[in-house]
């Protein structure tokens, strides 16, 4: 790790970022204490569908209260920045849109891309710091041979984090620290409780911040009702591979790949959504065979490990958060483009999420599935 | 670390002779103002005394003189205490929450509210009140001092208008009291709002003048305090601070000791808008408490520009803060006409009484070359930079 003085550390009110301001105040660090005020919970509040009183996990005033409490324990500076505005622009508003456009979004690497490791760094070194710090579980490493910052897997691979951090840039991770990396979950909590933190046996938290009970329909709903916008009709066709009709829905939104329930069609056999076709409106249905696929495109590429790609690579690739990477082969087919050719079909490759390439524990990179 | 205070708008110290004043209501002299008996009679007498101070400050009677806990509720009390559904209210855009957010209840209640809007100075122009009268209008309620920006409204040209409309007419004072001398029967308002803090007595109580025969809806019920008009057991400590420092206000305005003030705001934006490009003052042609700067530091962001200053040792802010204690994008500002950028890139200094000159050296020693290394680090800045 290099030697700096001044971290900020983005404290979220959890246990794991509460733990890391406490470490390297422990370490001797000047620390400063930062949360993102991202989202206003009461927003969509008494929309249908939408609760009352909105408990959600980020942003919510219970986690600004805590993160606060531990930042006075240790006595540590702590300060809440308002990026709602960033925040709407470049996660919420493309989520919204992902989902109308007939993908699945991962909301948590477009916030780490625009928000923690853009703004709030940018904040973080106006305000005096020489880095960032997060509890993140991932490694950072400077690699002399290549003279590149590396993001690795964390030591826990149960809670490997990285999928969400591969729109990191060499300069992001040049000032990022992820102390937990090398920890398992069990061990944090018991530092934490080594340090008196009352949250050492808070939850963790599961769910997308801004969605409520994980719910994302009846956001988009109360989304676009708040804003004076309605759903738009996207209800179509249900087809088969063969292009045959065989029922209705009421909107693309309302689907992943990969899914079984909720297709409103009777067949003797379990039919799964294999396909989104957002310009036609069209589900496309059908077996659980026909899920499988060997290849992918992806697009809007970040390479971390290598600066660009010459030739064919071969990795192993993860196409969603719980997924066990899969070897296969990277090449570059476009611009901006790579095409993923796995050794193994892969279930349900879905677009608008994330294919992270892995060589080992390092990661080479990653972009969108198209 | 040494640590400055210019957020006196948000806050003020409480003064040592406030302070001496109040010592005994605490335990000594501990009884219930309602009570008959000696204990009783001693807190009655010191919270009329402090009454009169208060209403010596305002230019009104005793009886006009209604404690309360703060600006928020004398806000509420004006207002709720008045309107009924049906009801019109005018009032503006750049009020404080109290107001903005109780004329937001208004309109769910079935009361209709016009806002109105502030030239580029920040100034609602007498006319477009007028001109907002409806047979229905009830209440008028302008501030007299911006919180944000210092800027003093055309009050006394509204309580004309109120006066011939027969119109009530109540006024936020907050941020004027003890800043400019205050005479309720020149503004012809029917409520002017005060609060302790913002005048250097504790946190907690406030005033409301209501002109008598105003009447006026209790907003919680209980005892006959405050002449039916506030329910509740007085905070005589409080109410006792507020005298005193309703007091010492009146005296510094008669001994026009807040030139000094004035000459300390003026040197800050002096120095900032020679030795700072890109800066500039918000609400500066229009007639301001002499406590008060907004200034414009364009390519940063105000909010890291406030805790870069802190982490420093000088305390100011930007708009308001929400729950969360992050910083608001400003009402005030927007409203003024400023772009989104430059609203956020704006940053208030208010002093108090107890700033020295050199204390305003100290903030202008650091000012400058924080405000380079923000936008040294700004992309915004580097992108304004090269294409220019």
């Amino acid at each position: 790790m290099p030697d700096f003085q001044t971290i900020a550390v983005a404290m979220s009110g959890g246990v794991d970022s509460s733990t890391v301001a406490a470490m390297l105040r422990a370490e001797g660090h000047q620390v400063i204490g930062l949360t993102m005020q991202l989202w206003n919970q009461r927003r969509l509040a008494g929309h249908p569908g939408m609760p009352e009183a909105v408990q959600g996990r980020c942003c919510s005033l219970d986690d600004v209260y805590d993160a606060r409490r531990v930042a006075e324990t240790l006595g540590v500076p702590y300060y809440v920045v308002n990026h709602e505005e960033r925040f709407e622009r470049d996660v919420v508003r493309p989520f919204v849109e992902e989902y109308l456009s007939g993908r699945t979004p991962i909301p948590c690497s477009l916030c780490n891309n625009h928000l923690k490791f853009d703004q709030l760094l940018i904040v973080a070194k106006q305000i005096g710091a020489d880095a960032l710090a997060t509890g993140h579980y991932a490694r950072v490493e400077f690699d002399e041979p290549r003279g590149r910052w590396l993001l690795k897997r964390a030591a826990d691979l149960s809670k490997d984090q990285t999928y969400f951090l591969f729109g990191l840039t060499q300069e992001q991770l040049s000032r990022t620290l992820f102390p937990l990396g090398e920890m398992t979950k069990p061990e944090v909590r018991e530092l934490a409780r080594g340090y008196g933190l009352a949250l050492a046996e808070k939850p963790d938290s599961q769910e997308i911040c801004f969605v409520p009970g994980g719910d994302y329909k009846n956001f988009l709903d109360a989304y676009l009702a708040e804003s004076g916008e309605s759903l738009p009709d996207t209800a179509g066709e249900l087809v088969t591979t063969d292009g045959e009709v065989v029922g209705e829905h009421h909107g693309i939104h309302n689907f992943t790949v990969g899914q079984r329930k909720g297709l409103g069609v009777a067949t003797g056999s379990p039919l799964y959504v294999i396909q989104i076709k957002g310009d036609a409106r069209q589900v496309v249905v059908g077996d659980q065979d026909q899920l499988y696929s060997r290849t992918l495109r992806a697009r809007r590429i970040n390479l971390i490990s290598v600066d660009e790609l010459r030739e064919a690579m071969r990795v192993a690739v993860k196409i969603r958060h719980r997924h066990e990477a899969a070897p296969a082969i990277i090449e570059r087919t476009g611009d901006d483009e790579m095409l993923v050719t796995f050794d193994e079909p892969q279930r349900a490759i879905t677009p608008g999420q994330a294919a992270v390439f892995y060589d080992g524990d390092v990661v080479v990179g990653g972009g969108w599935i198209v | 670390m040494r640590r400055v205070y210019f957020d006196n708008n948000a806050t003020t110290p409480l003064l040592p002779e406030v302070l001496e004043a109040m010592q005994p209501y605490f335990a000594e002299r501990f009884g219930n103002a309602s009570s008959i008996h000696h204990h009783g009679q001693e807190t009655r007498a010191a919270v009329e005394r402090a009454r009169e101070s208060v209403a010596a400050l305002l230019g009104c009677r005793a009886s006009e003189v209604v404690f309360t806990s703060g600006g928020t509720e004398s806000d509420n009390l004006a207002i709720f205490g008045l309107v009924r559904p049906g009801d019109h209210v005018i009032t503006s855009t750049i009020e404080h929450h109290a107001v903005l957010n109780s004329c937001k209840h208004l309109e769910s209640l079935g009361c209709e509210v016009t806002r109105l809007p502030v030239d580029g100075r920040g100034l609602v122009d007498p006319d477009d009140v007028r001109r907002a009268l409806r047979p229905n209008t009830k209440l008028i309620t302008v501030m007299m001092a911006n919180n944000e920006t210092g800027v003093l409204q055309p009050v006394e040209e509204i309580g004309k208008i109120a006066a011939e409309g027969d119109v009530y007419f109540h006024t936020d004072g907050v941020q004027a009291a003890g800043k400019v001398p205050i005479d309720v029967k020149r503004i012809a308002c029917d409520l002017l709002a005060i609060s302790g803090h913002k005048m250097h007595a504790p946190q907690g109580v406030g005033a409301l003048y209501a002109r008598k025969g105003t009447l006026l809806q209790p907003l919680f019920y209980g005892g006959s305090h405050e002449r039916s008009r506030r329910a509740g057991t007085e905070n005589v400590p409080g109410i006792i601070g507020l005298g005193k420092a309703a007091e010492v206000a009146r005296g510094a305005l008669e001994r026009g000791d807040l030139a000094r003030m004035s000459e300390m705001r003026d040197r800050i934006e002096k120095q900032i808008l020679s030795t700072v490009e890109a800066t500039g003052v918000n609400g500066a042609g229009a007639p301001r408490v002499p406590n008060t700067t907004n200034i414009y530091f364009d390519y940063i962001e105000g909010e890291a520009l406030v805790i870069a200053l802190d982490l420093k040792g000088l305390a100011v802010s930007t708009g308001a803060a929400c729950s969360s204690g992050a910083i608001e994008p400003s009402h005030v500002l927007t409203a003024m006409g400023l772009r989104p950028d430059r609203a956020r890139a704006s940053l208030r200094f208010s002093l108090g009484k107890e700033n020295t000159p050199d204390e305003v050296e100290f903030a202008l020693g650091l000012i400058p070359s924080t405000v380079a290394h923000l936008r040294e680090l700004s992309p915004v800045y580097n992108k304004a930079a090269l294409s220019s």
